[in-house]
């Protein structure tokens, strides 16, 4: 994968944007279950009311709060709120709010900081909850009781009628006091910090009705309020969200587009070696699908890769800072989860590169009978083809079946664990809670952080099966991309120069195919003359095209040299060689678009003269006129709707087209028959007077009036010159004109 | 919880997986009817099926049950702790404790479950997988030469890979969801209205938001997505054609007016690609979006109903929860239409395949000659490739054994034809052709064509070493039961009759890779 790093480079500014607009929804994702234990916790337990410091008091009641504050407390509560009475210029504000205002004088607490507020808070819900609790007992005699037992000797019942409570108290000596205070907090320690707020919050919310607030009223607002934070999140979150799917969307494909590119580039500049080391089909599969899969991972890489880790860190932030002693279930979770995961594929993996290879052999078994239908036929092989194809197919089956197997294991025992995470929390929360360690809303934020992670460390896993796959593809590719051309054009390139003649030299060329066994050239040496046609024939596999491929240096040489004019050919750029050569090669090749684009191909500017000439000259003429559309005819990819002969014609037209100096045709008349091939020699010997003229070929006929004749067998040279002197001379010469001798007669 | 892993691929094989695939938007000429063939194709599993859809429905029942109960244990602890702050108890850990163990229970037979349905399917569905390839395989070899001289190659072959490859992904995975999926809006539906019917209609009124939202989404983005698979598809013409034709390439200087197509094909398919992607990835965040809205409004209804004493705090928690999975299934739904759709062109595309009418049937009584003589005439024979161009005009002749017969003629007379027909490539039009006196359609193929030793000019090589190929010819002769011909070959050397054929030493001096992997 790294090997294509590089590509990454032009986009890495918007890389790091998606990174840091991940990390923002991360933590946008992160407070939603804040909010949402806030709503619980304050929202509906706490009726609105977020601290134990009410935003009003009436006089009458903070006078008895003070009595249960210590000294410096009471002074940073007295501190904290202004005295507001009826008549007070202060008081049409307040009244509003607080209609008790009128009848009654108020305390009202002044703006103040969240740590000032934290320091107060829990003496003042100590206290509040004590005058709570004795205003409960006076009301009710069961709970009287029920204090004398739990406060020692605080037995209200012993107090005489008609006498204030509050103002005994108020009177007691500091020490009786402290006592009191110490029995009362006893009973409240157990509740914890937040439980003695949540607590007393009950009470503020009484105050509040004293007050005459409408607490529904505080409540409902509170609930919105909190409501419209977590829309706010959401949104927040969507916008991030959709910013990174626009941006990673755009990287990812102008990654594969730069791939795409420069795959294409590459294998352009290709020579033969390098198609033949990869094939075909091979490199087509690299330019395409492979670079398709890259695009998929990087966008979900961008999506998946990146925001997933932020999330989990993220929750375990969030986790800690809940300072909550559950985290060890999460761990659990997750290493259960994560060893679940590794074994599964560390198993599965290497089927699933199997299932690839797998499905390529069958495509291949089945191609293969596709593309041999006639001869499977023809041997009665269809039994064979059949068994090739399930022998395939079984393979495949199996393989299959056990990686949907795997994977439909993996689904329920993840879903299982991470229900079975759920419980866990639910039930060990509960006991949390119990002790007053945590609350309700806390427990089931923690529980959505805890999802939240083992989503995270889901995503992060599943990454795992993802990649490999496409590193595969990288490295296919990369492959491609790291290949120097075996034929590169020279650091300080020549040139023929303007008098062009066309003479072309083999100097004691040898030449062996890459990873071959033995040569395919021995020491050949020639000369092709201007003005003349050399010709060359020999068996199958006895070197002849080997030979005039090398002359437009689709092959380098491995002994030798071959010159042009006096220069060799690897000094000059291959554009101007191949600029001097027309070149019909031994399998026509056309490519789609019209008989004229063909045609063109190999000179933009030819005029319509020159291409009526060149197709007279191949004598493709009468077929072009006798398709309605002429030179705009069609033609579909591979050349299918026209025949052998007609491609061939084509073929060598296009070549004709260019007025090269030299002319090599490989077996290129091998379609036609003898009438059009003569006819076709005729013409060629008019019109190309001047240039070299080079003719690979099986048949006598077509090369009788050759100036030179080379007779190659098993690659080398063993019969040089005309026909007449060959007939004489070279015994293999003679035994392929003699078998060719009725259809020599006819021409 | 039901947080389902939605997000990440499905570990498909040979597919490039991923989240829902807004694919484009092929249909199937006749829906009704294809379905109706593949569950006919299907009829063996049919017990099979129906045990899977019921695991499937029991699975998804009891997960979607399971957070309401969960819920009551918290309410149990909330009215617990409340309890606990007033003085008057604490927290019924044995209530708590019994809940937790029911929905324990409910999960682990959820995961059984789904579990032993995936494992039928699983199965079901590569059975299936292996029945389509293997009976296209077979067809393929009794299907007429007529049906190859109209159909490409590639099409037939991505009968057997990509059609086949979508019918099977639909069976293995989409066909679950489907009903997992139904099953689970169902439920949530059912479970949301048991709490709470406020809740629910506030709930619902995501739902056509949600719909509307997708059906948006999905449009555009199909559009774009037809816009890339067109722009894909140029590209990889041109990347054939020019890598087919390299040499030619090379030989005419063709590189720059390639890259230069090349590019602007490459351009156009970035713009589509990332506009495509863009939109479909989306779907996710904005259904999610959504998805929070009714979080919110649920969240902000429920408290205030809490406040009223009409739902608890649990019945809150547990319907935040359902409210949040609802979206996903109705993303699912909403794309399942698309993934029905798509299956069934691929499948209408096979069957149609298995339903081309064969070679005309072998005779019940072929003619069987023991000492074949090799005696072949040409009867009146009338035969075209297509019904308009008739190719061979009243042909008759003879041909007597021991006689060299040769056929000559201008390309495209029809030589090639002749010999076609009397390996009985093509049946005649009319007339007839006889070997030894019998209608050549009274043999049975493979005894007819082993009458003939065959060489063609054009391909016939397969990827196995070159001298198997002429190791075919060689062993397809008729010979003597006991002739070590008859036994394959399996030897690296060949025998003398081979490397004769062959020139073995021509191909010690092939390229390597030409020489292991003779593709003509």
């Amino acid at each position: 994968m790294l090997r294509l790093a590089r590509y990454v480079k032009p986009y890495w500014l918007i890389v790091s944007i998606t990174i840091f607009l991940l990390f923002a929804q991360a933590n946008f994702d992160l407070a939603l279950p804040d909010y949402l234990s806030r709503m619980v916790n304050t929202g509906i337990q706490q009726g609105g009311i977020e601290t134990a410091l009410p935003e009003a008091i009436r006089q009458s009641e903070m006078e008895r709060v003070v009595i249960f504050l210590t000294a410096t407390d009471k002074a940073a509560v007295l501190d904290a709120y202004t005295l507001v009475t009826p008549d007070s210029p202060k008081a049409p504000d307040y009244v509003g709010k607080y209609p008790v205002l009128a009848e009654e004088p108020i305390s009202v607490l002044e703006a103040l900081d969240q740590p000032a507020i934290d320091a107060i808070s829990p003496a003042m819900a100590k206290a509040l909850l004590a005058v709570n609790g004795i205003e409960e007992a006076l009301a009710d005699p069961e709970k009287a009781a029920e204090m004398a037992d739990s406060v020692q000797g605080f037995d209200l019942s012993r107090i005489p009628a008609g006498m204030d409570v509050f103002d005994l108290l108020a009177q007691m000596p500091a020490a009786t006091m402290q006592q009191v205070t110490a029995a009362m907090n006893e009973r409240f320690s157990a509740l914890g910090d937040k439980m003695i707020v949540q607590a007393a919050a009950s009470v503020v919310k009484a105050e509040y009705t004293a007050l005459g607030v409408d607490t529904d009223k505080v409540q409902s607002d509170y609930i919105i309020n909190i409501g419209m934070w977590m829309l706010g999140l959401t949104l927040l979150s969507a916008a991030c969200t959709i910013a990174v799917s626009y941006l990673s969307a755009r990287a990812a494909a102008g990654v594969a587009r730069d791939l795409r590119h420069d795959v294409f580039r590459k294998v352009e500049s290709f020579s033969n070696a390098e198609f033949d080391s990869f094939s075909t089909a091979s490199l087509i599969t690299r330019s395409t699908n492979d670079v398709t899969q890259i695009q998929m991972v990087a966008v979900m890489t961008m999506r998946m890769v990146f925001y997933a880790p932020l999330m989990g860190i993220g929750g375990v932030i969030k986790v800690i800072q809940q300072d909550s002693s559950m985290w060890w279930l999460i761990a659990i979770a997750v290493g259960v989860l994560v060893s679940l995961i590794a074994t599964v594929f560390t198993v599965a993996l290497p089927k699933f590169r199997m299932v690839q290879t797998l499905v390529d052999r069958l495509n291949l078994v089945a191609r293969e009978n596709l593309a041999g239908l006639m001869v499977v036929r023809a041997f009665a092989m269809e039994p064979f083809e059949e068994k090739r194809f399930d022998k395939a197919n079984l393979d495949l089956t199996a393989v299959s079946l056990f990686v949907n197997r795997v994977m439909v294991i993996m689904m329920p025992l993840m879903m299982l664990i991470m229900n079975g995470l759920s419980l866990a929390i639910i039930w060990v929360g509960a006991q949390q809670v119990a002790d007053a360690q945590m609350q309700v809303g806390d427990m089931m934020a923690f529980l959505q952080y805890a999802m939240q992670i083992v989503m995270s460390f889901l995503m992060v896993s599943m990454m795992f099966i993802i990649l490999p796959r496409a590193s595969v593809s990288a490295d296919r590719i990369a492959d491609v991309l790291e290949v120097e051309p075996a034929i590169v054009d020279p650091a300080k390139p020549q040139s023929f120069g303007n008098r062009f003649a066309g003479l072309v030299e083999f100097r004691n060329v040898s030449f062996r195919y890459p990873g071959a066994d033995e040569d395919a050239l021995v020491d050949i040496s020639f000369t092709a003359h201007p003005g003349q046609t050399t010709a060359l024939i020999g068996a199958t596999g006895s070197g002849k095209s080997t030979i005039v491929n090398l002359i437009p240096r689709f092959y380098d040489v491995t002994a030798g040299q071959i010159l042009i004019d006096g220069l060799d050919i690897r000094e000059v750029t291959q554009h101007e060689l191949r600029e001097k050569i027309g070149y019909v090669p031994q399998k026509s090749v056309l490519f789609s678009g019209t008989i004229e684009s063909n045609l063109r191909y190999a000179d933009e500017s030819a005029s319509p003269e020159q291409l009526e000439l060149a197709a007279e000259i191949a004598q493709a003429t009468e077929f072009i006129t006798s398709r309605p559309e002429g030179l705009a005819a069609d033609i579909s990819q591979g050349g299918q709707n026209v025949s052998g002969g007609q491609k061939q014609r084509l073929s060598i037209a296009r070549a004709l087209v260019k007025k090269a100096a030299i002319n090599i045709f490989d077996d290129s008349f091998s379609a036609l028959d003898l009438k059009t091939d003569a006819a076709l020699r005729r013409a060629l010997h008019q019109h190309t007077q001047a240039s070299t003229l080079l003719i690979v070929t099986q048949r006598v006929s077509t090369i009788k009036n050759a100036e030179q004749i080379l007779v190659l067998d098993e690659g080398r040279i063993v019969g040089r010159g005309t026909h007449s002197e060959l007939m004489n001379d070279c015994e293999i010469y003679r035994e392929i004109a003699l078998s060719q001798l009725a259809q020599e007669a006819l021409a | 919880m039901m947080h389902r892993p939605g997000n990440a691929p499905r570990g498909g094989f040979g597919r490039p997986g991923g989240p829902m695939q807004f694919t484009k938007g092929e249909k199937a000429r006749d829906f009704r009817g294809t379905m109706k063939k593949l569950i006919a194709y299907a009829g063996r599993h049919r017990t099979a099926v129906i045990v899977v859809f019921i695991f499937a429905i029991l699975s998804t029942a009891a997960n979607i049950v399971g957070p309401k109960i969960l819920g009551e244990a918290t309410t149990k602890l909330f009215e617990g702790v409340m309890a606990q702050l007033a003085g008057t108890g604490g927290i019924d850990f044995d209530a708590i404790g019994q809940i937790v163990l029911i929905v324990l229970g409910l999960y682990l037979l959820s995961a059984l479950f789904g579990y032993l349905q995936g494992w039928i399917m699983a199965n079901v569905s590569t059975d299936i997988t292996y029945r389509l390839r293997r009976d296209i395989a077979e067809k393929i070899n009794r299907l007429p030469l007529t049906y190859f001289d109209k159909t490409t190659h590639g099409e037939v072959l991505s009968r057997i890979t990509n059609d086949v490859d979508t019918v099977n992904q639909t069976l293995s995975q989409s066909l679950t969801q489907i009903i997992t999926s139904v099953v689970t809006v169902v439920g949530i539906l059912g479970m949301m209205f048991s709490i709470n019917w406020m809740m629910t209609l506030v709930a619902l009124l995501i739902v056509p938001l949600s719909m509307a939202v997708a059906g948006l989404i999905i449009s555009q983005s199909q559009k774009f997505f037809t816009q890339q698979q067109d722009y894909l598809g140029h590209v990889n013409g041109h990347v054939e054609e020019m890598y087919g034709g390299h040499l030619v390439m090379k030989a005419f200087n063709g590189e720059a007016s390639s890259i230069a197509t090349f590019d602007k094909s490459n351009g156009k398919l970035y713009e589509a690609a990332w506009k495509s992607q863009f939109l479909s990835g989306m779907m996710m965040p904005i259904m999610m979006f959504v998805g929070n809205l009714g979080y919110v409004a649920v969240t902000i209804l429920g408290g205030w109903l809490a406040v009223q004493g009409i739902v608890t705090v649990g019945d809150i928690q547990a319907f935040i929860q359902y409210v949040r999975s609802f979206t996903q299934p109705i993303t699912q739904l909403a794309n399942i239409s698309n993934v029905l759709q798509q299956t069934a062109a691929a499948a209408e595309r096979v069957f149609e395949f298995l339903a081309e009418p064969e070679e005309v049937a072998e005779t019940t009584v072929p003619v069987k000659v023991s000492q074949p003589e090799g005696h072949v005439e040409f009867q009146d024979v009338h035969f075209g490739y297509s019904a308009d161009k008739i190719v061979i005009n009243d042909f008759s002749a003879v041909a007597h054994p021991g006689q060299k017969v040769a056929i000559v003629g201008p390309t495209g007379a029809g030589k090639t034809t002749m010999v076609k027909l009397l390996m009985r490539f093509y049946d005649v039009n009319s007339g007839a052709i006889l070997v030894d006196g019998s209608d050549i359609r009274d043999y049975s193929r493979s005894d007819l064509r082993n009458l003939f030793g065959w060489s063609s000019r054009t391909r016939g090589c397969t990827t196995t070493r070159s001298w198997r190929t002429s190791a075919m010819a060689v062993r397809a002769r008729p010979t003597r039961k006991s002739s070590p011909l008859r036994r394959p070959r399996t030897s690296t050397t060949s025998c003398t009759r081979c490397r004769a054929a062959t020139r073995w030493s021509s191909m010690k001096r092939l390229p390597t890779s030409r020489r292991v992997r003779s593709s003509c």
